[in-house]
């Protein structure tokens, strides 16, 4: 079967799946089986965090850069779509009266999801010029250090919310946020499977070597770096309108290391290690809360409480002991092909080098 | 310029303090090239050690310099115990595998400890026991330096010297440069890696707890997410100093702090709120990377093939 | 192939959420009037607030404990389900959304923040379970609908009430502010104190901030001493509040400081010890007072907790399960219209922080003390009680926050209006975030 077709016939399924399930959050349910607002809430944020990983992953996976401001990204995105929607929802909406209300409302998030997506690549541009001609964890500190400057500048801009947080028209649902997520897996695996997606590998395994070989890795490395950080945008767009309210403490620290955290146990490098580890990162938590009280002497330590060190202490222990994550460098057909042809890794970098 | 001289001490004691713990970022980063994310959260180990000790052993009630000294040197040696046992049974597992492995290792290990330090001690800010009398000596107007002040610049230079002491002039100093000049090489020369390693661990975790314990003095409020934020700033001042470069270190910090406070005092005149103080370091660190990525004292190290 | 497998397992793996619920009905939970009455708890129990979080959680645990020793609600035991949401908005609004659809709880308490509030009110609104705040102030939380509402102030109230004492009794002309940037509640007392501050002829002269995670406030405080005020006003928590009084006095700045509720803590005589001479807040109530309410609350939590006295956090949070539980008792059950509209009509609750009575934006009215600060004795000396008529009566600007929210939610005020505590529906309805309506609503009583 050419590529091509099998990606098509994969999107095809994972679309019928979307609109299963999306009728199962309806209120007849699928033939009668439903799913409440709960699980229907995780099932989006699982969707918003299959955008947010593979774009991540685009970066940190495939081009072998560390960048952990995924969050910033994000963040830009979903204020400055918020901040068109809030005060302009309404004008696009009669606007677009023609389609009909739902078709306005759709109409009105995908202009939403464009402005978001490029003040989202902008923000991209400016921070990857400067950190990504140079080799070395530049990229690291200074992402994170820009996740922390837009927060301090939204904070600051009352308009959008300051420090209350801003209520945000529901323009998302289900289904938008999950179409979504099936495209961005789609176009980061057509990329990957590109001329430029070999380019961003050859710089992930030896950046000299690359350079070597005529491929010019600043300019790679930073447009691999504006298409992360334009999904990145799109995640923070359906985030703002699923949600429904927007505060700068979504966009902390903690969030951007969920999303490297998801990648990382997912296996970086993997498509399908980044959709599973975000699965597991939006999961994993909510499980964690049937967890009963532990008592040690008279103390008793809520569950509760203990949640984070639990997450913090899974994370180390995979690095530890798996340190290429669940899949590795691998996707899911290569776990049946493992059994015809023992795929070779290096065991010492974990199928980085 | 009464006002012009405080925000000058006020500038330079909290300067020290990201010295101090950027010399810990640095000389890891020299020898391993790599940023140890938790090193913010020794500094808030530091403290907390200092403050177990403080209250365990009663020193709040009656203050001293005995009393200060212990409650320093304890905690420094703690710190360090800690430090280098992070190092052995979080990061030394994963030193073979890729860059990125370790990186994320130390984020794991930093969330790690503030996580467990909320459980343990809560989230709530607790106070830290003035160990020593703390007078306010007026120089001229309105300026005054407090001796907690005094106390951190004497002691940070004095740790400073030190280190350039240990790195420069003792054999176990040759044997850390050696090591951050080439580790394989250094191996074959016969210096045990390892032991420099666990060693150049053990002084930056004390190096970050001195800094812990000397901030509770000037700052008496300690909470388990101290560290994060001035572990941050830190960092920015060894890359602006130069990553790896020990005197880098001191220069960067103490030009952060004083970018800062001269940000959150004179800001306003120019339309810069103080909420824009965190933004101040960072945005630093950007012009940096532009205009000279090797740091002030830095210089370019060509990559080997 | 390799692709189509990819989407076919990573879409199975989604399968055990769509577990066979059968949907259908009303969503929000009805009381059928047998077995326990589950509540719901929400608030940051592991993140970077959690001590507010842990605070909310033992204050309600304790009327909990104290409502159920006696019996409990007409024979039904209350059971409690906490939930953590780390201090974040959409974790809050993710909480709320299984304690109300997987607990199926008859009635949430929570969050102290008023963002995690403003997140997470929408669900319960929708779902039609009352939800009672303990803590968040922000007028727009309530604004949200007519099943949302608090026992504590909020912002206006309380800026006001210090900006009137700064003003009227310690006759100051000029003051600095430095609040926390990072927090609403602090913006919302700023906002309101200088408003209210300037109304009464006197002058903010010069506004600093800071964030929850300095280590150094000198650079501000320096910046403030050139200015040379009056009073500064410190809206912000204990946690900073201490060492910004003491780096205050290091650099010879003796001027009255003043703040809120936030500042309630006995950690607040460690962390800021002499320098809390010449101090003073508005507060709901004072641990201090010898009042056997309040006296017999204060040993309670202290017996239950490791001998830690409760902060104001703890003492709205008791009070919030105190007029839950009465509440459910007066509407006989749960069913959530009747005990919405039986919370809507608490009045003169004798709560441990004042006579709480509700009114018609369900906001809490009782009056606010102002206390000052005795280092030595580590006691609050009671300073004067400034009653709510007092508040100030133009300050609709926050209702003039006309997003899509705020119109829904008026339009929900006017159903609520059915409810007993008020008579002068019309003439107020648009007023739904103005103090003076609250005034008014008083006024009838």
């Amino acid at each position: 079967m050419p590529t091509w077709l099998k990606t098509f016939i994969g999107a095809i399924v994972a679309i019928v799946l979307l609109l299963v399930f999306n009728a199962m959050l309806s209120r007849d349910g699928f033939f009668g089986i439903g799913i409440d607002d709960y699980n229907g809430r995780l099932l989006a944020f699982i969707a918003i965090n299959i955008i947010l990983a593979t774009s991540l992953n685009l970066i940190n996976g495939f081009t072998g850069q560390f960048s952990i401001g995924h969050a910033g990204f994000m963040a830009v995105g979903a204020y400055s779509s918020a901040a068109l929607t809030v005060y302009y929802g309404k004008s696009l909406e009669s606007a677009f009266a023609f389609l009909g209300e739902t078709g306005a409302q759709a109409a009105v998030l995908i202009v939403a999801i464009i402005l978001g997506a490029i003040v989202a690549a902008l923000a991209g541009l400016l921070v990857g010029i400067p950190s990504l001609r140079l080799k070395g964890d530049y990229l690291a500190i200074v992402t994170l250090g820009f996740a922390e400057i837009i927060r301090i500048v939204i904070l600051n801009i009352d308009s959008v919310g300051g420090a209350t947080g801003l209520t945000v028209p529901g323009y998302a649902n289900f289904f938008w946020v999950g179409l979504f997520a099936i495209l961005t897996v789609v176009i980061v695996h057509n990329i990957v499977k590109s001329d430029m997606g070999r380019a961003l590998v050859s710089i992930r395994e030896d950046e000299l070597a690359a350079e070597a070989m005529g491929v010019n890795t600043t300019r790679y490395k930073v447009i691999a770096f504006v298409i992360s950080s334009a999904f990145a945008g799109i995640g923070g767009v359906l985030f703002a309108h699923y949600n429904r309210f927007l505060s700068t403490n979504d966009f902390g620290f903690i969030r951007s290391f969920e999303i490297i955290i998801m990648i990382v146990l997912g296996g970086m490098g993997s498509m399908t290690g980044a959709i599973l580890g975000a699965i597991i990162v939006t999961i994993l938590p909510e499980l964690l809360r049937q967890l009963p009280d532990i008592q040690i002497g008279a103390t008793v330590f809520k569950f509760a409480d203990l949640r984070l060190v639990i997450f913090a202490l899974v994370l180390i222990l995979t690095m530890i002991l798996r340190p290429q994550g669940i899949l590795g460098t691998m996707e899911i057909g290569g776990l049946f092909k493992r059994f015809r042809r023992e795929p070779r890794m290096d065991k010492n970098t974990g199928g980085l080098k | 310029m009464d006002t012009f001289v405080q925000q000058l001490i006020n500038g330079l004691t909290i300067g020290s303090i990201y010295a101090l713990i950027a010399l810990g970022y640095t000389m890891v980063y020299g020898i391993l090239r790599f940023i140890n994310f938790a090193h913010g959260d020794i500094y808030m180990i530091g403290a907390y050690t200092g403050f177990v000790l403080a209250t365990s052993l009663g020193f709040a009630m009656n203050p001293s310099i005995f009393a200060f000294g212990v409650t320093l040197l304890g905690s420094m040696a703690i710190a360090a115990a800690i430090g280098m046992a992070i190092e052995r049974f979080a990061y030394r597992p994963v030193r073979r595998y890729s860059r990125m492995t370790t990186l994320i290792t130390a984020i794991g290990m930093s969330l790690f400890i503030e996580n467990l330090f909320v459980v343990i001690f809560s989230g709530t800010p607790r106070a830290f026991p003035q160990l020593l009398q703390n007078d306010i000596y007026p120089l001229f107007g309105n300026a005054a330096i407090s001796s907690s002040q005094l106390l951190i610049f004497v002691i940070s230079i004095a740790l400073m010297v030190l280190l350039q002491y240990i790195v420069f002039y003792t054999k176990i100093g040759k044997a850390m440069r050696a090591v951050s000049f080439n580790i394989n090489s250094a191996k074959l020369m016969g210096i045990n890696t390892d032991f420099i390693i666990a060693f150049t661990f053990a002084l930056g975790s004390a190096l970050a707890a001195a800094g812990g314990v000397l901030t509770s003095q000037y700052n008496p409020q300690i909470n388990p997410l101290m560290g994060i934020i001035i572990g941050l700033k830190a960092f920015v001042a060894a890359v602006l100093g130069g990553i790896g470069n020990i005197p880098g270190a001191v220069l960067g910090g103490l030009i952060i702090g004083l970018a800062e406070t001269f940000v959150v005092g004179y800001g306003q005149n120019i339309g810069i709120p103080s909420t824009y103080r965190d933004a101040v370091a960072f945005s630093i660190l950007i012009l940096v990377l532009l205009f000279r990525p090797a740091g002030i004292l830095g210089s370019n190290v060509q990559e080997k093939v | 192939m390799k692709k189509i497998i990819t989407s076919v397992l990573t879409l199975a793996l989604f399968a055990p959420f769509a577990a066979c619920v059968q949907k259908g009905g009303e969503t929000g939970s009805t009381g059928d009037g047998t077995g326990v009455i589950k509540i719901g708890v929400y608030g940051d129990l592991s993140g970077q607030t959690s001590n507010f979080g842990k605070s909310t959680r033992q204050g309600v645990e304790l009327a909990t404990e104290e409502v159920n020793a006696k019996g409990g609600i007409g024979g039904r035991k209350i059971q409690l389900v906490v939930e953590d949401d780390q201090g974040r908005p959409e974790q809050a609004k993710t909480v709320v959304s299984k304690l109300i659809n997987q607990d199926k709880v008859s009635a949430v308490i929570g969050e102290v923040a008023s963002t995690n509030s403003l997140a997470a009110a929408p669900v319960a609104q929708e779902a039609r379970v009352p939800m009672i705040t303990p803590s968040s102030t922000n007028p727009k939380v309530t604004q949200v609908g007519d099943y949302i509402f608090r026992v504590c102030f909020i912002d206006p109230f309380q800026g006001s009430v210090m900006a009137k004492f700064a003003a009227n009794s310690l006759k100051a002309k000029t003051a600095a502010i430095f609040g926390d940037v990072n927090s609403d509640y602090s913006k919302g007392l700023t906002e309101f104190f200088e408003g209210e501050f300037t109304k009464l002829g006197s002058k903010v002269i010069m506004k600093q901030s800071y964030t929850q995670n300095d280590q150094d406030y000198k650079g501000q405080l320096t910046a403030i001493r050139s200015a040379n005020p009056d009073v500064i006003y410190v809206p912000g928590y204990y946690g900073q509040v201490g060492i910004i009084a003491k780096q205050a006095r290091e650099l010879g700045m003796n001027q009255p400081i003043l703040g809120g509720d936030g500042w309630d803590s006995a950690e607040l005589w460690a962390l800021g010890g002499a320098a809390m001479k010449n101090t003073f807040i508005s507060n709901h109530y004072s641990v201090d007072d010898p009042s056997p309410a309040i006296q017999t609350f204060v040993k309670a939590y202290k017996a239950k907790f490791n001998n830690v006295a409760p902060d104001a956090i703890a003492a709205l949070a008791y009070d919030a399960m105190n007029i839950l539980a009465a509440s459910i008792q007066k509407a006989g059950g749960t069913d959530s219209a009747k005990l919405r509209d039986s919370i809507a009509a608490t009045s003169a609750f004798p709560g441990v922080t004042g006579n709480i009575t509700l009114d018609k934006d369900r906001n809490a009215i009782k009056p606010a003390v102002v206390l000052e600060l005795n280092p030595a004795e580590k006691k609050y000396i009671y300073k004067e009680t400034i009653a709510v008529d007092g508040a100030p009566s133009n300050t609709a600007t926050t209702g003039a926050n006309m997003n899509a929210n705020t119109m829904s939610s008026q339009a929900n005020a006017n159903m609520a209006n059915t409810a007993p505590t008020n008579t002068n529906m019309a003439s107020n309805a648009n007023a739904a975030a103005n103090v003076n309506g609250n005034a008014n609503a008083a006024g009838t009583k």
